[in-house]
């Protein structure tokens, strides 16, 4: 045979990763996003256990903001898989209306995806949580674990990490204290969109270029998706040409002008363009340390 | 990113993609200290390959400006510095993965730093890696430092290694200088046992060698760094027998079941005779399941659920490994152990012990010796602590399947966790193991003992004959064998004419001897009777005990104790041998029933008095007790 090819070697590892951590914990749970990310990461799953559908559910940590398309995406995929899916929303959010107009992107952020998440993980008591995060995406992520201990207050601590030799992943977990893994630490964007295209994964469609109804402020494409959205005065949404590179709350996601409707045009745009993928966010605008401090806080 | 150069890319982007599947991954690790210019180094690559997005690129010259080192000019260090706290002191602390690519490779950067928690984090770094870049700078040459990395990369296992000679404008490009450095390299290279070498005259700041070929080095006729990293071999353990330890066993319904696990040595294909280690068990593979279809190979690396043709016993933590090349089991081995907590390791503490998929208890002793790693020496001591390596023997709960790691990374090398904190305190590698482990079934056995008597269509049993010499044992047991030989029963007989003058021939006639002759009949009597066969033992076995032992070992039901009884007179008087006469005239000693006890049997399944029985009667009496209460026909 010959030598496994940098997709094969990614793909083996991470359903290593998921092995070990199925076999290892008590009640795991998957978190699920519907980006990108997130379906190689079930994708993968789904071949780690095969024929047994993963031993685990999916917990969509909803903030009630994501896009339209996203959450129809999550239900027909869901069902078609068999698998369960949990969608928590986090009720304090719910009875204060916690949204990114009122509150601010940092407030809405916390409360539904940091807060609601932590409140998740208690309120079913799962002990290790599969995240899609990749250390390619920002610099602090570089150096963090595939397998991140976590206080029982959900807290990262980066000094009290755990060495990772080998393949070796120490799964042990004191009472109260959990583990996320990340199984695709060592892909890249690159990989994770090469990996899409090879294994014909789904995704949701807002990654490929169509018309959308657009706004721009302070420099971003917003999409209108729905009357929630209140409008400047003056402001008038306009169809225009877009795709979105990475995937959240939609008035807090930007969109890039782009003609790439099909998956190899996506992946010819994004190696000729050059602004790397978390600069749609707008949470991550407020400073270069702040997913550091957002992970802290337990952020996953 | 922009590979804008690549025409290809912009005219045919499947053409281009189909080239970047096929590419291929090789993880390195990065050795050297701030000084040496590593991160300068690493943020060259990335920027080199074009693999700095403009936002990054942004926020490079930012940064570069206000706490950058190099005047106006891009500081390729704050690409790959990760930490906020790390980032304000100038140093990394900790491992840090980064990730470029290139047309033919992608690679997998550990960048670990050279300060004081050096060892444990280089370590870290290193047992992932097939590749080491060692930096020097090119004004210091081969200094202490050097020397304690290439000792960690060469204990890690690894094979391949790039000295990098950086710095080299500040030595204006003078080959003088790299050939000294690297022949002094390569001399303490080998000694450390690391054959590949490749040296190359480099500066990461000014980007000579890096990617492209430098101007400045013209006497340079080797590869640039980066198209050696493209290129370079990189033997996987392909030749290596197969191994794969099981991490979960997988069964959606009582239909299937298989065991899932990534190979980590040789390949695997249906049809393969495999072992399960610790067991013993033998099976052969059935099926190599994945999503995408049966497998007809899978090689090292792979991660695969196999099934098996047989119906064995396989457990999360067992090792499936080539019948024909397994791995040895054992509980007690030396090793090396790197320890990585701030409490020092506790000889004669109970830790845990995580290798493959099995997670045992484990006792190290104190250590035989520590090994300074700037000098090489071996030092006394009686612990370890952080980031002290040492040579121990360890102690483990239970035998685990194992290779040296010097043959199997994945085999032989085991992280240890504290009890009370579960943190991960230490790193060891596997050199060899003290004794084997004792408790074990060798060859187990999935053909066993019930398989090999169903086959034969009967049950097997031992009848064993005592009494003293003369008695008619002999002559008793050949008739029963012949008798039950013409019914078709597979039978053998044992006495002490076969087995003395080969087995046993080293034994005389003491009673330490005849004890000893015993338990060795006894032992084979009970191997024949799981190998299906009817045993029929005939000797003296004067002594109540050794009887007794016999019966336990064989298993009460199977075991059947025949006294052939005669007078002592009756049997002088046929002293068919003539030993009898021998004894009386003092030329034979301990002869049982002269001047030797023979101890009669208490309730022997069967009893016969030669005196009213002839041979016949008595086999005939034998065979029906076979018959009807042992029920050796089926």
């Amino acid at each position: 045979m010959s030598p496994l090819t940098h997709l094969q070697s990614l793909e083996a590892e991470s359903i290593h990763i998921l092995r070990v951590a199925v076999a290892e914990s008590d009640r795991p749970v998957m978190l699920y996003s519907m980006g990108k990310d997130s379906s190689v990461m079930l994708h993968l799953a789904l071949k780690a256990f095969y024929p047994s559908t993963p031993p685990f559910p999916l917990l969509h940590v909803d903030t009630t903001w994501k896009f339209r398309e996203m959450y129809e995406f999550r239900d027909t995929f869901a069902q078609d898989l068999g698998v369960d899916l949990l969608v928590y929303q986090n009720p304090e959010c719910l009875a204060q209306g916690i949204n990114p107009f009122t509150h601010g992107s940092a407030v809405h952020t916390h409360m539904w995806k940091t807060e609601g998440l932590k409140k998740a993980l208690d309120e079913y008591g799962f002990d290790v949580a599969f995240g899609g995060a990749r250390r390619d995406e920002e610099k602090s992520r570089a150096k963090e674990r595939v397998f991140s201990v976590r206080s029982a207050q959900h807290r990262w601590d980066p000094k009290a990490q755990r060495p990772e030799l080998w393949r070796l992943f120490n799964v042990r977990r004191s009472p109260g204290e959990s583990i996320r893994v990340f199984p695709l630490s060592n892909w890249t964007e690159l990989d994770i969109w090469q990996y899409i295209r090879l294994e014909n994964i789904p995704i949701v469609p807002l990654y490929f270029a169509a018309k959308r109804p657009m706004v721009e402020r302070e420099g971003s494409l917003i999409m209108v998706d729905d009357d929630r959205m209140p409008l400047e005065p003056g402001e008038v949404p306009v169809e225009r040409m877009v795709r979105f590179r990475t995937l959240g709350c939609y008035p807090l996601t930007g969109a890039t002008e782009s003609k790439a409707d099909t998956l190899s045009a996506i992946i010819q745009e994004m190696l000729l363009t050059t602004s790397s993928e978390r600069v749609g966010r707008v949470i991550d605008r407020d400073s270069n340390a702040s997913m550091e401090d957002k992970k802290a806080e337990g952020y996953f | 990113m922009s590979h804008a150069a690549n025409d290809l890319l912009v005219s045919d982007i499947d053409a281009y993609l189909q080239r970047h599947d096929t590419k291929t991954m090789l993880r390195f690790i990065t050795c050297g200290s701030v000084d040496d210019g590593k991160s300068t180094l690493i943020g060259r690559l990335l920027y080199d390959s074009r693999l700095v997005f403009e936002d990054h690129l942004a926020a490079l010259e930012a940064d570069s400006k206000k706490v950058g080192t190099q005047g106006g000019d891009l500081d390729f260090a704050l690409l790959v510095d990760g930490l906020a706290a790390e980032r304000e002191q100038g140093i990394t602390i900790d491992v840090a993965y980064r990730f470029f690519s290139t047309e033919r490779r992608k690679f997998i950067v550990a960048d670990t730093p050279g300060h004081e928690q050096y060892t444990r984090n280089m370590v870290t770094g290193a047992s992932t890696a097939d590749l080491a870049l060692i930096l020097v700078d090119a004004r210091a040459g081969v200094v202490t430092q050097t020397r304690r990395h290439s000792f960690l990369v060469s204990l890690l296992g690894i094979r391949h290694v790039v000295l990098v000679v950086n710095k080299l404008d500040l030595v204006g490009y003078a080959q003088e200088v790299f050939d000294r450095v690297a022949s002094d390299f390569r001399a303490f290279a080998s000694e450390l046992g690391i054959d590949d070498v490749v040296c190359i005259p480099l500066s990461a700041l000014r980007g000579d060698n890096v990617t492209e070929r430098s101007v400045h080095t013209p006497w340079y006729s080797g590869p640039t760094l980066l198209s050696h990293l493209e290129t370079v071999e990189i033997g996987a353990r392909k030749d290596g027998p197969f191994r794969m330890p099981v991490q979960w066993v997988n069964r959606p319904d009582h239909e299937f079941r298989g065991f899932s696990g990534m190979v980590v040595g040789g390949s695997v294909r249906p049809g393969d005779r495999v072992r399960v280690l610790p067991s013993g068990r033998e099976s052969t593979v059935a099926r190599l399941v994945t999503l995408d279809g049966d497998l007809t190979e899978a090689d090292v690396g792979q991660s695969i659920t196999i099934t098996l043709a047989d119906e064995v016993d396989v457990s999360r933590g067992d090792v499936l490994a080539s019948a024909t090349a397994a791995p040895a089991v054992a509980d007690q081995f030396e090793a090396t152990i790197v320890w990585m907590d701030e409490q020092e390791m506790l000889p004669g503490r109970s830790y845990l012990l995580k290798m493959g998929a099995r997670t045992v208890g484990v006792t190290p002793a104190q250590p035989k010796y520590k090994v300074d790693v700037n000098t090489l020496e071996h030092r006394a001591a009686k612990t370890l602590a952080l980031n002290e390596i040492g040579v121990c023997n360890i102690n483990l709960d239970a035998p685990v399947p194992f290779d040296p790691y010097e043959e199997n990374r994945d085999m032989g090398g085991f992280i240890l966790i504290d009890r009370l904190t579960n943190a991960t305190v230490a790193a060891g590698l596997l050199h060899f193991a003290l004794r084997r482990a004792d408790n074990l079934h060798w060859q187990a056995i999935e053909i066993n003992g019930a398989a090999h008597a169903s086959l034969k269509g009967q049950r097997p049993c031992v009848v064993w004959f005592t009494g003293i010499s003369g008695a008619g044992k002999s002559t008793i047991a050949n008739i029963v064998e012949r008798k039950l030989h013409e019914q078709g029963r597979h039978t053998y007989i044992l006495d002490g004419d076969n087995v003395r003058h080969g087995l046993n021939k080293d034994l005389g006639f003491t009673d330490a001897d005849r004890v000893e002759n015993i338990r060795r009949v006894a032992e084979v009597a009970n191997l024949m009777v799981d190998a299906g066969l009817i045993v029929l033992v005939s000797f003296i076995s004067p002594f109540r005990a050794e009887r007794e032992m016999a019966r336990e070992l064989v298993g009460e039901g199977r075991f059947v104790e025949v006294h052939v009884d005669t007078a002592v007179a009756v049997a002088e008087a046929r002293d068919r041998k003539g030993l009898y006469s021998k004894a009386r005239r003092g030329e034979l000693t301990n002869f049982t029933g002269i001047d030797s006890p023979y101890e009669v049997p208490e309730n022997p399944e069967i009893h016969i008095d030669t005196r009213l029985h002839s041979p016949e009667e008595a086999a005939d009496e034998v065979i029906d007790f076979l018959l009807e209460v042992v029920g050796i026909v089926r």
